[in-house]
């Protein structure tokens, strides 16, 4: 019992950093309809912006630990979402209206070019950040077995929560919301109504961006170390995450990556650690063949 | 009369094919004015054209005193222009308020003009005031053309674009339809121009109609003159006559 508590605890902190990337995906598939292949690579430049900045922070003097993080945050979140828009603007736009794999091959070579990009700027080695939160709740000791909650998991898992709070009601309760969900409806209808559709779509990679970032920092973090690579894995769970939640659907975005988060964690923590990924993606595949549109995905034909 | 919408030959292609041959249409402030035709004419190209998409390949377009030949849709519509689209297009995963919320935004935009609107637009389709909650998608062929009507007027357009509002309709809900049209002309002086198959309400309703063949305007003029004219009935009252 106490094994599990401390795997479900594991995973919840897991699945929170993967369902922030997931929703990048399914917000920008929902609004023009194609798989962002390098929006790993963006939640991994979010991580860099943000080591860089806490060491700068850092350096500058700002030694206050929430402070630095919560200036860091606010830092990667904007500048991270810069390079999302930039990417849009640049890479995806003139590609709008042409055939459909255009943007798909655009997006797979703006992947590489992210990753080589931190790779020649930053160097290949990783990088390290120091413990910047130590400690935690020791919840229940006995039978040999502790489990514990750190105040990094506690503040991942906070954190989670409020951003995607703020960002549920930023979607489903404010014009700029309504907006968008017009444009991934019927985006004629939606200019018919005096919404600016570039600058939405814009705005979705600005948000999806932002929301990756979010999760750079803590998985940066969490973990202490990160590299050019660190996007590539972690995008394509946070991509299963989307597709398993259905992709398009925002709380399936959310689920998604807490499930995947949990599979992952509990097949690592029971069965054997090397099989976590093929368990994860074999668990994509069943869902896949009993509901194809994902756990809270609508099905294709109600697309009017 | 003051022009509020003015095209002058205008031609529009998709891709090699040139829908619309060089037309011309005016507007005038406080006028209902028609467009009839039949498949394929080219009335929905015209429409959409106005609102710049498909974008004229030649011509001109002013609204209301500005060249709005080259300005993107959504810049167009903020002038003040709704349109009630063929087909609808409720937004189907909003609901029935939100919709009417999204014809708001070319509307003044405060909540005590967009309070006032709904309780209009409630007044004119009460049915929409009971349905608020319910999923645009769901909603009936006629409800949804009246949510599209509705939607179009909270954004207290100076000029209403209505692309065939009869559509698929039964004669009561037609009637009531135009009768909605007809007041708001006589009691706010909305402009409307509406295109239409249904060509006998369509011209009993309007002041001034114009016929579309083939891309081409090839007849205009009073309504009441254009009903009666044989040829029109011969071409597009056939079968109309059931009111
Ligand atoms: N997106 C498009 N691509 C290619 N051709 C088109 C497109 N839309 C319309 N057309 C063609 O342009 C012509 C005019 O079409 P339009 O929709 O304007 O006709 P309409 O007068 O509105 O007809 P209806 O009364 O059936 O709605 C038709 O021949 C149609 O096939
Ligand atoms: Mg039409």
């Amino acid at each position: 019992m106490d094994y599990f508590a401390q795997q479900l605890i594991n995973g919840l902190t897991l699945g929170s950093i993967y369902g922030l990337i997931a929703i990048g995906y399914t917000m920008v598939y929902g609004i023009v309809g194609m798989i962002n292949f390098a929006h790993g690579e963006v939640f991994m430049i979010g991580a860099f912006i943000a080591l860089i900045a806490v060491l700068s922070l850092f350096a500058l003097g700002v030694t206050a630990v929430p402070l630095a993080l919560l200036l860091a945050l606010v830092i990667a979140m904007a500048l991270t979402g810069l390079w999302g828009w930039a990417i849009e603007r640049l890479a995806y736009r003139p590609l709008r209206n042409s055939f459909r794999l255009a943007p798909l091959i655009t997006a797979i070579g703006m992947s590489i070019a992210l990753q080589t990009f931190v790779a020649l700027t930053q160097g290949a080695r990783s990088k390290p950040l120091p413990p910047v939160i130590r400690g935690g709740f020791t919840l229940s000791e006995g039978n040999g077995f502790a489990v514990s909650l750190s105040y990094m998991q506690i503040l991942i898992i906070v954190t989670t929560v409020v951003v995607m709070a703020a960002f549920s009601y930023l979607i489903n309760s404010t014009s700029l919301g309504r907006a968008q969900r017009a444009c991934e409806q019927d985006r004629k209808m939606a200019a018919l109504c005096g919404v600016n559709v570039d600058r939405t779509i814009s705005l979705t990679f600005v948000i999806g961006a932002a929301l990756a970032a979010v999760a750079g920092l803590m998985f940066l973090a969490y973990y202490g170390v990160i590299d050019f690579f660190v996007g590539f894995v972690a995008g394509i769970k946070a991509f299963t995450a989307a597709v398993l939640g259905g992709i398009g659907s925002l709380p399936g975005a959310m689920l998604g990556g807490l499930l995947i988060g949990l599979i992952e964690v509990f097949w690592a923590g029971y069965f054997t650690a090397q099989y976590k990924d093929v368990a994860a993606f074999s668990i994509l595949a069943i869902v896949l063949i009993f509901m194809p549109s994902g756990l809270l995905g609508r099905p294709e034909v109600e697309k009017v | 009369m003051k022009p509020l919408l003015t095209v002058r030959g205008v031609e529009t292609y998709y891709g090699a094919i040139r829908a619309l041959k060089g037309v011309d249409i005016d507007v005038f402030e406080g006028e209902i004015v028609t467009m009839i035709g039949s498949n394929g004419a080219g009335k929905t190209t015209l429409m959409n054209t106005v609102c710049g998409d498909p974008r004229a390949r030649s011509g001109r377009i002013v609204f209301d005193g500005r060249d709005i030949t080259a300005m993107p849709t959504h810049e167009i519509m903020r002038l003040s222009i709704a349109q009630s689209p063929e087909g609808r297009r409720i937004f189907p995963r909003m609901t029935v308020y939100e919709n009417l919320l999204m014809g708001a935004l070319l509307g003044p935009g405060d909540d005590a003009s967009i309070k006032e609107d709904l309780a209009t637009v409630f007044g004119l389709f009460p049915v929409l005031e009971r349905r608020q909650g319910q999923r645009g998608g769901t909603l009936s062929g006629g409800e949804q053309q009246m949510l599209a009507i509705g939607r179009a007027l909270m954004g207290r357009p100076k000029l209403l674009l209505l692309d065939e509002p009869s559509l698929g309709l039964a004669p009561l809900i037609v009637r009531q339809i135009f009768s909605v049209i007809r007041d708001l002309n006589r009691t706010q002086g909305l402009t409307v121009f509406l295109v239409e198959q249904n060509a006998f309400h369509a011209l009993k309703l309007a002041h001034r109609g114009y016929v579309m063949v083939n891309g081409q305007i090839t007849m205009s003029g009073p309504a009441a003159e254009l009903l009666a004219r044989d040829d029109i009935k011969a071409a597009y009252l056939e079968g109309g006559v059931h009111a």
